[in-house]
Order: C-alpha cells, then structure tokens, then sequence
C-alpha cells in the first residue's frame, strides 16, 4: 500500500518552532555565547574560549555553594520524604475531616515564594518574631542573621514547612488507590503493621514519590527566593547556594561571561540527575509491566 | 477447626437504624457445624459478604454474639480469630515471589522454615504453581493471582475456618472446575469448616454439605441441596434455585385443591384454612404440558437446550415454565398445563406452608 506523502503537515509545527525559539532557545543561545567570550565594555566581544569554564572549576567559591547546595537537597530530602508518608499513613481516609486535612495542608503551596521568605523572616525573629522571641526568652541562643546553625535550621525548617505538603499529598493519592481488600487479607494473614507499610503501601506508592522525590530535588536544587529573602545567603556565605551565589556573580558583580558559563554547568548537572531519575523510574516501571 | 455460633446477630451500616429495612444482615441466630462445608448462596446485595467479614472479624456486628466452639469472639480483631478467608478479587503481595506469598501467613504466626518450606510446595501443587514459584507475583495474570489469593488461604491447617468470598469470580469456566474440586478435597482431608459465598448455584450446589439462602439480609432456607430443589421454603429459594426456576400462581386453598380462575388443581397434601398472599409452586420439571385438562396457557416460546426442551408460556400475565423431554411432541393443540399433584408447595406470604397428606 502506498502512504500519502504530503509535507506541508510540517508547517504545522512552524508556530510551536517560532515560541520555543524565542522564549527557550535563543535566550539560552545568548547564555552560549556569553559563556564563551569577554567583554569590556561597548559591546565588544573578546573569543574567551574554556577559560570561563577552567577557572570556573578551579573556583573555591562554586565548590563551596555546590557543597551546601548537595547538602541543604539531601537534608530536606531526607526530611520531608519519610515525614509526607507518615503525614499521609495518619490522615482520615473520607469525611469532613479527610478534605479538611488536604486544604489545609495545600494552604503551604498555595503561598507566593517570597510571601513565605517574608513570613519566616519575620517569624524566626528576635525582637517581633513569635518563634525569635520565644526561642530568646527560652534562654535558647537564636539569630538567623549571626549564627550558622541558626540560619541553617530556619532555612531547612522553611523548606520542610513549604513542601513538605507536596510530598504527602502525591503519597496520599497514592494510598487512597489500595482497594480495601488488601488491608482486610494482610489482617487475615496477620500481618504487622509494618508488613503492611512495607508490602501493600510501600510497593504501590513507589512509582508516585520517585516523581515527588524528583520535583522535591529539582526545586530544592534551584532554590533561590526563600533564603535570599531570609538570609540573604548569609551569615557570611554559610546560606549561599547555587542559584544565589549565580546572581551574586551575574548581577552583584555583572561577572556575565563567568556567569554564563556557571549557568550552562548549573543546567547541564541538573539535566544529568533529572535523566538518572528518569531512567530509574522508567526501569521500575517495565519491572512493574514483566 | 471450630463450631461457630451467631447469636442474635445483626448488622446495619447505619450508625442508628431505625427500622428493619436498615439492616443489611437482619437478626440471626445459627450454628455451623464444626467441620462442615457451606455454602452461602443469595443475589448480590442481600449481606452474604457482610456476615462473611463479620465472622472474619474484618466487621464489627450492631448487636449479638459470635462463639468459636463456645468462646465469645465478638469483640476479638481479626488476628486472633485464626481465620483465612479469600476475596472476590486476587490480593497478592506484587513485591513477593510466589513463594513468599504462599509463606507469608505461616511467617507471620512464626513457623518453622522446615515446615513452611514443605507446606508451601504442597499447597503449590494444590493450585498447580510449582513451576512459577520463584517468580514476583506482580504481573502474573488475574487467575494466576487467585490461585495464589487461594493458596495462602489454604497454607495455614490450624484455621478455625476457611471463608471463601465468591473466590471463583475471575477464574476460567475450566479452571473453576478444577479448583473447586481441589477445595473439596481439601475439606475431605483436613475437615476445615468451610463456608463459601457465591451467586453461582451450582457452585453452591457442588461445593456444599448443606446451603444457607439468602434473600434481602435474611437466611431463608438452610437444606441440603436436594431440600432446597422440591421443599423450597421460601418463594425466592424456589426463584433462586433451579433452571429456570418455579412457577409461581396466585391460587385459592381449599383442602387438597388449588383454585385457579375457576380451574381446580388437586394437590397431594391437605391444608386448613389459610390468609394472606396465597400461591403454588411447581418446578417446571413437575409441570406438563396437555391437550385436555389443565389451565389454559398462551405459548410463546420453545427453547431446546440440548437435553431437554423449555416452553416459555403465559398465563394470564404470569410465566409459566415447562420442562419437556427433548424427543417429547408438542402438539399445536396442547395448550393446557398440568402439575404433577405430589410436588405442589403452597405458600403464603412467599413462605412455605407444611400440608397434611390426605
């Protein structure tokens, strides 16, 4: 049988082309090129070659930020994870109380980034703030703005308070798909509780929190607005992550060409984590299919 | 292995029934028989699952007691009623073997690895999955993971009782046979008191020592098999059982004859004066067909099955069903029915009346 060839369905995809161009590819074109060049004014460029890519590796200052960016992801990974599954195993399944649980927990999601940098800004301090204040009166030495670990704790519990929500939410809808048969054999069968967590619930919220683990790690990644409005990535460097220390150096210090090239480094590390996830997950699900 | 006595039972999915419509398991009292196989056979919705899981202990009852052999368990979880029971749709354990699916009971009450070792190879046998043991049970097809839903309801031989919910559901026509007859072996050897829902009479039927009819959140009829086919005790056992079921006439008693629309019907049994909603019953196999005496009917149909012939008639508005022998000739002029005099039941009020023999 012989196909139809007709090409011109190709000027259909034309106007998708034209968007992605000019909102996606040209701007990360111009990152390219800035990355790759010198300037010193007048718009004059100068061929820069890797040199902003070596230096940029031989930098103490990116290791550092990529060290507490790792951490900081780690830590409110491993917090907000196992806390959203426990949140979700303990909420009423129906009724009046099941719908009050989920708005309120959306509540937290709902809140403009910076609203919640603003909110915890003023909570955590010491002079107007109900936890700075109460945590001073308590004798328990607290100032976000001088103190490393308290910085630190407020910008981590922040992170918990914002998102932890999400988490628990997607582990939620996952739970609420077991049919009601498979408690009522696990009980037959006289499983613990654990067993139950770790061979009914587990197996069938996994394929969901790999995709909440992967947004959690994304965001928390990129994480820019919060801390900057908290601390400012202070005090000193100790809160400076990737993406507040790439302003510092594109805006603060107008470093473009560095800054360029931290910016593609930044993307590209992103790209290689998100496709590590991606081929684990998909991996899982042809497991699930054989 | 226990006798297990409900008393008084009943449940209502309501928090405050008010009346008896809002029960779904109306008041029972019942024992059954240590050892014994039932089944439990109504439409769906008339409670069957609801008095399954609260034996099970999966449901707390609204009023009453339930004793194993005895003891009051109406109050003890689930746990500790030593019970297995298998659902309508396969619950496997996707992350385990089959192996492990089929131990998962015995671990749990803390076996001896030897013993589940063995028991778990036996009970494959049983089901037919030795070959498969040592595959995830997750993407197994539906009846492979019945029979595993089945087999860990079988692994444990300390049960009190097996409870089976419509377990044959989702299985092939041909491996229905062959499981059932395997649960029945099951029960010839070990003894286990069984009780098995389902819709399906003849499953009902093969399975069972004795046959508990459900009819809207009431038992009806406990009988034998053969009871339930020529005593049906209650309008709706007459319904429910059989192919097709028993014709049922508005009729008027008076001794051994039924009055129907001027047409005298002689009975076999006597009957004193009887009130409410009077009929007769008779099987279609005890219903014939005749040229000369009888009630007038309308025939509409004649179906052959095969083994015997179903004539669809109508009288006056009610169907009435007649089975007739595959060689029999129904004649253009054979438009009367008669009934065999011995096999009448007479109800009233959809319930059997006892007659006298005349």
């Amino acid at each position: 049988m012989e196909k139809t060839v007709n090409q011109k369905a190709w000027f259909l995809v034309l106007p998708v082309l034209f968007l992605v161009a000019f909102s996606a590819v040209l701007p990360l074109m111009t990152v390219v090129n800035y990355a790759f060049q010198d300037t010193f004014g007048n718009n004059q460029f100068f061929w820069a070659g890797l040199s902003w890519f070596s230096d940029l590796l031989h930098s103490d200052r990116m290791w550092s930020a990529l060290g507490r960016q790792m951490v900081f992801s780690i830590i409110i990974l491993a917090i907000e994870v196992p806390l959203g599954i426990f949140v979700a195993l303990n909420m009423p399944k129906k009724g009046f109380w099941a719908s009050f649980c989920l708005v309120t927990m959306s509540l937290p999601l709902l809140i403009p980034w910076n609203v919640v940098g603003t909110i915890w800004q003023i909570f955590g301090r010491v002079d107007i703030g109900l936890l700075g204040y109460t945590l001073d009166k308590l004798g328990i030495p607290y100032n976000y703005t001088q103190e490393f670990y308290a910085a630190w704790a407020t910008v981590i519990v922040m992170d918990v308070w914002h998102w932890t929500s999400l988490v628990a939410l997607l582990a939620y809808a996952g739970l609420q798909s077991i049919p009601d048969a498979y408690y009522q054999a696990a009980k037959i069968d006289q499983a613990s509780r654990w067993k139950v967590f770790r061979f009914i619930e587990l197996p069938k919220i996994m394929g969901v929190m790999m995709i909440a683990i992967l947004l959690r790690f994304m965001d928390s990644f990129m994480i820019y607005t919060e801390p900057f409005v908290v601390t400012g990535g202070g005090p000193g460097n100790s809160t400076t992550f990737l993406s507040i220390d790439l302003v510092k150096m594109a805006l603060g210090q107008f470093d473009l060409g560095p800054a360029a090239a931290f910016s593609l480094m930044y993307f590209l590390v992103i790209m290689l984590i998100s496709w590590v996830f991606y081929t684990i997950m998909t991996n899982l699900e042809k497991r699930e299919g054989a | 292995m226990a006798k297990i006595t409900l008393d008084n039972l009943a449940h209502s999915y309501l928090r405050n029934p008010k009346s008896e419509d809002d029960f779904a398991l109306k008041e029972l009292n019942h024992d059954w028989a240590d050892g014994e196989a039932y089944a439990l056979l109504g439409s769906s919705g008339c409670g069957k699952s609801t008095l399954l899981n609260i034996i099970s202990g999966l449901l707390h009852p609204s009023q009453g007691r339930i004793l194993f052999d005895g003891k009051d368990v109406t109050n003890a979880p689930t746990t500790e009623r030593n019970i297995a029971q298998v659902f309508q749709f396969p619950v496997v354990y996707d992350t385990m073997t089959v192996r492990e699916n089929l131990a998962f009971p015995l671990k749990n009450r803390g076996a001896d690895a030897a013993y589940v070792a063995a028991r778990v190879q036996e009970i494959a046998g049983m089901i037919g999955m030795e070959a498969t043991l040592d595959r995830k049970a997750r993407g197994l097809t539906a009846d492979a993971k019945q029979k595993i839903s089945l087999g860990r309801g079988m692994v444990r031989e300390d049960v009190n009782a097996l409870l089976f919910d419509e377990p044959l559901t989702v299985i092939d026509p041909h491996m229905k046979w062959e499981l059932r007859t395997q649960l029945k072996s099951l029960h010839h050897s070990f003894g286990h008191t069984m009780i098995y829902v389902t819709h399906d009479q003849t499953e009902a039927l093969t399975f069972a020592d004795k046959v508990v009819v459900m009819y809207d959140g009431r038992v009806v009829q406990i009988g034998t098999p053969e009871e339930l086919f020529e005593r049906p005790a209650h309008t709706f056992v007459g319904y429910f059982i059989g192919s097709p079921g028993m014709n049922l006439l508005p009729a008027e008693i008076a001794g051994t004859t039924a009055r129907i629309d001027g047409v005298n019907i002689p009975m076999a049994s006597g009957y004193g004066p009887l009130s409410g909603k009077l009929e007769i019953g008779v099987r279609p196999e005890f219903t014939r067909l005749s040229a000369t005496e009888g009630l007038p009917v309308r025939i509409r149909r004649i179906e052959d099955v095969g083994r015997h012939k179903i004539v669809r008639a109508d009288f006056q508005g009610t169907e009435i069903n007649i089975i007739a022998e595959e060689g029999a000739s129904i004649g253009a002029d054979m438009t009367k029915v008669t009934f065999d005099a011995a096999q009448i039941n007479v109800y009233a009020n959809d319930w059997r009346v006892q007659g006298e023999a005349a």
